[in-house]
């Protein structure tokens, strides 16, 4: 049944291409695929994180903000503070790692809801980026700018990192202990905890993980750019919300999957380029892309509740 | 007022109410009482028009009456007072009780009117000392059911079922309350009472009448009785006579060194004073009425539930278990009351459902799942427990009761903890499965083991337990061994406090 969810996703996928080709000349080209493909891996990397958290039934609202915050301490580091770039490229991801576990601290500690938390987080990693860079983009240079550019059939660094992080995350989720924790977590918290398993741990763990794949988007985005800048990242959250939706996940938690959440991912970053190559102006896209995303959610939620009848 | 219940009858699953034949008199207080289970909440909510009957008819003053709904009851005169208070706890003291009819002028709140009536409305039950606008959820549990029937009261019904009025009452409450009904019964309205405090009973009611297994085995007259003697024949009039049925068969070996030792546990407000002691191959029953604390007591050993006071023992080691994963750790297992929200993944099959207790069992190299060994090891269980199903992947929700609670059982019994706690591990089980369930509990004991059942029904405890605690609101009130079982003895020491309470 899963796998079916999975083709149909694929399906979607397929006829917007299959439109946006004979809608445009230029869309079917290879340098599309592979524009798409270096423009996405930030997003899929973040969506990842948030995959974990949605499966929780959890919000993270903090990661656009973390992936700016990130960018910020990267530039700051490297150049002002002229630390080798691995060792800055280190201190982000453990700065993403934290502010990620402080999510997760302050929910469990004053049981305070995930969307409450990630939402002050979310003011906060941004205002602490403007504090970090003065406001200012700062240019970190050739060091950092391979990692998004071309590099394998095309196909940046970044992209196959991305790749990876997927596959990773696909195999913890489908074929481990952890994986089989997060789901039952999502799916019946009460029942996780009184059959002696320390859902506290887990969730510790979710959140800490999507805090350190912002981080992780961060030096991608910082990597295309070739710069930190305060801005980046804004509003990541929501579109790494829409994609793990459009996923098929379930906001209540039990239901989601990684590799479905990249299908989302896919088909938005697609829909975006075809409008473009379609000629659709800033509005129309936006529109356009919203409707997508409720039709998709809500045709998928149709189809569940007659799973369910059945 | 002229009331009367011709062959009232009703079922879920089992039959609930049989045939039962009920006349109320206008200005009469009329007691209705039973045991756990017997029938009286669901008899409550077929007049108040929560249920409808499936069978039988009603008339109010001769005419037809067959209320679809709480408000067409209502606008006959019918008011239920429920023992679960519905009150908005963010509204104030005065909304609630008016909430169905707001004054209002032009479309706007009559906010002094609204708090005229409600001082008078208040009054009345002795809220004296309460603000007509403090927030409900500011109040304690007693103050909230005053405020229940408050509003039962404030409208001019002719008929008022008030369920266990006085369960969450002090004395001083109490007395206020019972010398209301008095008063407004020579009004010439008619209470339909539900308490389990007999002296209550004996003390303001007109008549009382007896459900016992649903069917309606007797109705008294009150007065002009001895308060002593009425208390004794109610007694027996809720057990039946039949008072020493069999107490199922199996003598198991003698039981061994002391498993698990509770003494002095306090909990929340549920669980004042509670001690008892499991020994190795031993089920022990933990018994008494709503509210005894039997829920919040089996939790708080398991560090499910807030705990205050109290020493627990687990094979004579004194232990701080503060959560359940520190309670697994230890041996312990529980499987809750309610399976829905509590025990089972709905969506998952009995293989996921299964593991779960036990996860480390299937834990490969790299933390990697081992899902042929679950699969192995639930299509063992389903085969073991006879758990009825598609196959171990079929949704569990879509499953029995009785097949569910068996895939719980399962789940522990994978785990193979030392002792475990079972509460009310048979409601909404067919008979069948209910006995399967004894039996498993029966085999685990008799492996060295110890059992805890908390249970509503005394009379499966009788069947299934070596001993039995009786708790009453809170407190260990006896405890008893096998040859001197019987439903009266457990039951006059499940009302001792509340006997207090009332006096």
């Amino acid at each position: 049944m899963k796998n079916t969810d999975s083709l149909r996703l694929v399906g979607v996928l397929g006829l917007l291409v299959a439109i946006f080709g004979f809608a445009t000349d230029s869309f079917l080209s290879p340098r599309t695929f592979l524009i798409i493909a270096n423009q996405i891996p930030a997003l899929l990397v973040v969506s990842v994180g948030m995959t974990f958290v949605v499966l929780i039934g959890g919000i993270d609202l903090s990661v656009g903000s973390l992936v700016g915050l990130g960018g910020a301490v990267l530039g700051t580091l490297s150049i002002r503070g002229s630390f080798p770039l691995p060792v800055a490229m280190g201190a982000t991801l453990l700065c993403g790692l934290l502010l990620g576990a402080a999510n997760a601290t302050v929910m469990l500690r004053w049981r305070v809801p995930s969307f409450i938390v990630t939402l002050g987080m979310l003011e906060i990693a941004r205002g602490g980026a403007y504090l970090v860079t003065g406001s200012k983009t700062q240019y970190i240079g050739a060091g950092i700018e391979p990692l998004a550019d071309p590099w394998l059939l095309g196909l940046s660094p970044s992209f196959a990192i991305a790749i990876l992080i997927v596959a990773f995350a696909h195999g913890l989720l489908t074929l481990t202990v952890f994986g089989r924790k997060v789901i039952a977590t999502g799916t019946n918290e009460e029942a996780v905890r009184l059959a002696g398993i320390d859902t506290r741990r887990i969730k510790l763990a979710v959140f800490a993980a999507s805090g350190l794949l912002a981080a992780v988007a961060s030096v991608m985005h910082a990597a295309r750019l070739g710069a930190a800048d305060p801005n980046a990242g804004t509003g990541f959250e929501l579109q790494a919300i829409a994609a793990v939706v459009v996923g098929g996940a379930s906001l209540m938690g039990g239901r989601g999957s990684v590799a479905r959440s990249v299908l989302g991912v896919v088909i938005i970053a697609v829909l975006d380029a075809g409008l473009a190559q379609a000629g659709a102006q800033e509005p129309a896209k936006r529109l356009i892309t919203g409707a997508v995303i409720v039709v998709a959610v809500v045709v998928d939620n149709i189809r569940q509740r007659r799973g369910v009848q059945r | 007022m002229r009331f009367a219940l011709r062959q009232i009858s009703k079922a879920f699953s089992a039959p609930v109410l049989q045939a039962i034949d009920l006349q109320l008199l206008p200005g009469e207080v009329h007691a209705l009482i039973g045991e756990n289970g017997a029938g009286k909440s669901t008899l409550c909510r077929i007049i108040g028009g929560l249920l409808a009957a499936d069978g039988g008819t009603m008339t109010l003053d001769g005419a037809p009456y067959a209320p679809a709904s709480r408000r067409e009851a209502a606008a006959r005169g019918v008011r239920l007072c429920l023992q679960e208070l519905p009150l908005v706890d963010t509204l104030t003291v005065a909304e609630n009780i008016f909430l169905e009819a707001l004054p209002a002028r032009w479309g706007l709140l009559d906010r002094r009117r609204l708090r005229d009536d409600a001082r008078v409305a208040m009054d009345r039950v002795g809220l004296t000392d309460v603000d007509p606008e403090a927030a409900v959820g500011s109040l304690g549990v007693g103050r909230r059911q005053l405020v229940e029937i408050a509003a039962a009261l404030a409208y001019p019904a002719r008929l008022v079922i008030l369920d266990e009025p006085t369960a969450a009452l002090g004395p001083v409450e109490t007395r206020h309350l019972l010398e209301l009904l008095g008063r407004l019964k020579g009004e010439g309205r008619t209470f339909l009472f539900i308490s389990h405090r007999l002296e209550e009973i004996a003390a303001v009611a007109d008549r009382v009448s007896v459900l016992r297994d649903g069917i309606l085995v007797a109705t008294r007259d009150v007065a002009g009785t001895l308060p002593a003697e009425m208390i004794r024949e109610m007694i027996r009039l809720m057990v039946g006579r039949q008072l020493d049925e069999q107490h199922g068969e199996s003598v198991r070996p003698a039981p061994g060194g002391v498993m698990l030792q509770v003494a002095g546990l306090c909990a929340g407000t549920a669980v004042r004073d509670v001690s008892f002691e499991v020994r190795a191959g031993e089920i022990l029953g933990l018994a008494g009425l709503m509210g005894a604390g039997r829920t919040e007591t089996l939790r708080a050993i398991f560090g499910a539930g807030p705990k205050e006071g109290g020493a627990i023992k687990v094979h004579g080691q004194l232990v701080a278990v503060r959560s359940p994963s520190e309670a697994v750790a230890r041996g312990l297992a529980l499987i809750t009351e309610d399976r829905r929200a509590e025990g089972l993944l709905l969506p998952m099959g009995i293989a996921e459902n299964v593991s779960l207790a036990h996860l480390s069992a299937f834990t490969g190299r790299w933390g990697l799942w081992r899902s042929g060994a679950e699969r192995a090891a639930a299509e063992e269980w389903r085969r073991k427990l006879a758990i009825r199903s598609r196959d171990i992947h079929q949704p569990i929700g879509e499953l029995s009761g009785g097949s569910q609670q068996k895939a719980i059982v399962a789940r522990w019994l994978l785990r193979d903890p030392d002792i475990l706690l079972l509460d009310e591990p048979t409601r909404g089980i067919d008979v069948g499965a209910r006995g399967e369930i004894h039996q498993l509990a029966r085999e685990f004991a008799a492996r060295g083991k110890a059992v805890v059942v908390a249970s509503s029904d005394m009379r499966e405890l009788m069947q299934l337990c070596d001993r039995i605690t009786v708790l009453s609101l809170g407190r260990t009130a006896a405890t008893f061994d096998r040859p001197d079982f019987s439903e009266a003895a457990l039951l006059t020491a499940a009302l001792i406090h509340h006997r207090q309470a009332a006096a």
